[in-house]
């Protein structure tokens, strides 16, 4: 006899999502909504002429060299950050895991970074490698190295990324620790009495059993790099230089506030948002088939 | 102790009541995006308005950068809740203007409050900046600057060179960048806001053109022509300095500031509003000259145009408050008021007897160097290449410029390629402007 919980009427249930419904259709559909209808649109700034303008917005964008060199560099650049830190995240907490004692101090270390909002973030590492007053800038140029991300594009993008990634790196921490001790120690008791090495344990057992935790972490950290990483390129390149990070996000921001063109810039958004559905659509068709729950 | 904040309460309750019931003044919102001591300027001016008379009460308030608050003001206007006065940049004067029905023009509004105004009062180097072709003034002119050079006297003698002869020319400022950096300085000059100097403030003080139709001044349909002959020879002047450093690109705007503070870079041309900085920071004596020039161009050295923020009125608003925005405008402009903002901050004064009253009060022999702006800027009358220009999306423009720079001086493209295709992205932005607001 299989038992399960039934609610009598739909009144219920429908009081118990409409919560979530209302947050989602507020802060989700109603302004998606309204960025698809405006990237219709052609208009001044204050909104005293505005004309219907059908995919003319969208036509200028795709003829614009700039605009599709910047799908190049935001793909680089989401890649880069994914990568970056994922990879010290999970070795940092392949680490921690073994620690025994004062594992709690190293934990709330690793943790801390989390806690700093990007742009802060940008912040730090700005003044840490301005070349005009930050102090890491200066012991370069003091060991030789011709240190000026203002105007050496692969500086800048590598600058950009160390800290859009090092701000990351504590939240994947945190995600595979978890991952990690969820993972019976049983298993990877028997394996060890079988005479497995370290190594050859992790990449058999524990590597395999994160994968739910790695996809996810996947996901959430290609949209934090699309998104989220505003705040570092406004505070350290500003997307230059040329146009060197100028990430789509940002172009997003810089020709809606900066430039006032709320049309071209909708339209944009409406591009970055379909790229993003399909991004996870194909991340959860083609590598969640891969991934193993346990 | 609690009857006693029952009493107050209540004696507040009442003053409130009965100043409702009695003229109780008009408030008047001014947005503005000045910080430090400019921003307690601007809220001490304020101040002492308010309390020279009792109908109307001006509130400033600080709203973030010159860019977020100018897109501020054009939400609120959106949202019907515009302010009634709003600090707008230079580079911001296109949009404004454009935006008829949304702004009330100050020439109206001095003429519809029955307002003393004379136009000729004001320096024409700025006003023209903000004036349309017939001379009628839109907006009033608030923080002016225009760039000059810096140079630290420490450095020159150390590189042997006259610390009281600063380079007047662009091969004797290159020439001596050089010798800085056989003395070891890191880099022999910089240069902040590099579309603004390089760029505008250099066509203007060379006489050239920077666009068709005035500069932009004479209409909407104008277009870019930075890549003269002229211009490109100084752009790829610069890229081969930048090659051993005696030019060290080092930002596209206030970023190079501190390279010239801490002493790694012998000479700035940045903003006469740097004065300021330079006096509290420096550890070394510096002077301050006029931008330099190429000998051989004609006509050069013509005069430098203004950079800054003026002041527009937002449409909409009720007679009365139109007095009241009209009556403050009046108090701005009076020469008390002027020449200690022009004292205080650096920035230009606006009017002419503000100008002479600093003159007279000793002001330019104390501090020597601030005057230099204002001669470089009224030294000729304007010409149509130097009276300032006006371009729609200059905001974005200035950037696409600063982006190409940086192209030409990473060694990227020559200077002729770069300046192409800054005019090419730019001509495209004005032709997008044009048909947004037609």
């Amino acid at each position: 006899m299989e038992r399960r919980v039934v609610f009598g009427g739909w009144v219920c249930p429908a009081i118990l999502l409409l919560p979530q419904m209302a947050v989602t259709l507020v802060f989700f559909f109603w302004p998606a909504g309204q960025a698809a209808f405006q990237s219709l649109l052609r208009g001044d700034a204050f909104g005293l002429t505005t004309h219907f303008a059908g995919i003319e917005n969208f036509a200028d964008l795709v003829a614009d060299p700039n605009y599709l060199g910047s799908f190049g560099i935001t793909a680089f650049f989401s890649l880069s950050v994914a990568v970056l830190a994922l990879a010290p995240g999970l070795l940092l907490a392949v680490m921690a895991d073994r620690v025994v004692r004062g594992a709690a101090v190293y934990k709330t270390v690793l943790l801390m970074p989390y806690a700093i909002a990007p742009a802060i973030a940008g912040v730090l590492w700005m003044f840490l490698f301005n070349p005009g007053i930050g102090v890491l800038a200066a012991a370069l140029r003091r060991i030789g190295v011709d240190w000026n991300y203002l105007l050496d594009a692969p500086q800048a993008m590598l600058l950009v990324i160390l800290a859009a990634a090092w701000k990351q790196v504590s939240y994947n921490f945190l995600f595979f620790l978890a991952g990690l001790q969820a993972i019976p120690p049983s298993l990877i008791e028997a394996s060890a009495i079988d005479g497995a090495t370290p190594r050859r344990r992790f990449w058999t057992i524990v590597f395999p059993l994160l994968a739910p935790t790695s996809f996810f972490l996947l996901v959430v950290n290609i949209v934090y790099a699309f998104f989220d990483t505003f705040g570092v390129i406004h505070n350290v390149t500003q997307g230059g230089p040329g146009q060197a990070t100028e990430i789509l996000v940002y172009k997003v921001w810089y020709d809606g506030v900066v430039g006032l063109d709320l049309g071209g810039s909708a339209a944009q958004s409406v591009i970055l948002m379909a790229i993003v559905i399909g991004l996870t659509a194909v991340q959860f068709r083609f590598i969640e088939r891969r991934v193993h729950y346990a | 102790m609690r009857s006693t904040i029952l009493a107050a309460a209540l004696a507040a309750i009442v003053a409130t009541l009965s100043g409702t019931a009695a003229a109780d003044p008009i408030e008047l919102q001014w947005w503005h995006a000045m910080t430090a001591v400019n921003g307690e300027r601007v809220n001490k001016i304020a101040e002492d308005f308010n309390k020279s008379q009792s109908e109307y009460k001006v509130l400033p308030v600080f709203k973030g950068s010159y860019a977020e608050t100018m897109t501020a003001a054009i939400a609120a206007y959106r949202a019907g809740k515009a302010p009634d006065i709003v600090q707008v940049f230079e580079v911001g004067t296109a949009t404004m203007m454009a935006a008829k029905g949304a702004v009330k023009p100050v020439y109206q509004l001095m003429a519809d409050a029955g307002e003393k105004f004379d136009p000729a009062a004001y320096l024409p180097a700025i006003s023209g900046y903000y004036s349309t072709p017939e001379g009628k003034m839109l907006s009033l002119p608030f923080n002016s600057s225009t760039p000059v050079v810096y140079w630290n006297k420490d450095a020159f003698k150390k590189a042997g060179l006259d610390p009281e002869k600063p380079p007047k020319t662009w091969p004797e400022t290159f020439e001596a960048a050089k010798k800085l950096r056989a003395a070891g300085i890191p880099c022999g000059f910089t240069s902040a806001w590099v579309s603004w100097v390089q760029i505008e403030n250099f066509s203007a003080w060379h006489n050239i053109p920077i666009g068709t139709l005035q500069n932009g001044l004479g209409g909407p349909g104008a277009v870019l022509e930075i890549n003269n002959p002229t211009v490109v020879r100084h752009i790829a002047n610069l890229a081969a300095a930048q090659k051993d450093k005696s030019f060290d690109y080092r930002g596209r705007t206030t970023e190079p500031e501190g390279s010239f503070i801490s002493g790694e870079c012998g000479m700035i041309q940045n903003s006469i509003g740097f004065y300021g900085a330079v006096k509290k920071g420096a550890k070394f004596a510096f002077g301050v000259t006029e931008l330099p020039y190429y000998p051989d161009v004609k006509g050069a050295p013509q005069n430098s145009i203004i950079g800054g923020a003026s002041l527009w009125v937002m449409a909409g608003k009720k007679p009365e408050e139109y007095k009241g925005i009209a009556k403050f405008f009046t108090y701005l402009s009076s020469t008390a008021v002027q020449e200690k903002w022009h004292e205080e901050t650096g920035y230009l004064p606006i009017t002419k007897a503000a100008y002479e009253a600093t003159k007279a009060s000793g002001f330019y022999d104390k501090n020597p160097g601030t005057e230099v702006a204002i001669e470089q800027m009224t030294g000729k009358p304007p010409t149509e290449n130097s009276r300032g220009l006006r371009f729609g999306n200059l905001v974005q423009i200035r950037d696409i410029i600063a982006e190409d720079l940086e192209g030409a001086f990473s060694g990227k493209a020559t200077a002729q390629a770069a300046l192409d295709d800054a005019v090419k992205r730019g001509n495209a932005l004005l032709r997008q402007f044009q048909k947004n607001t037609q």
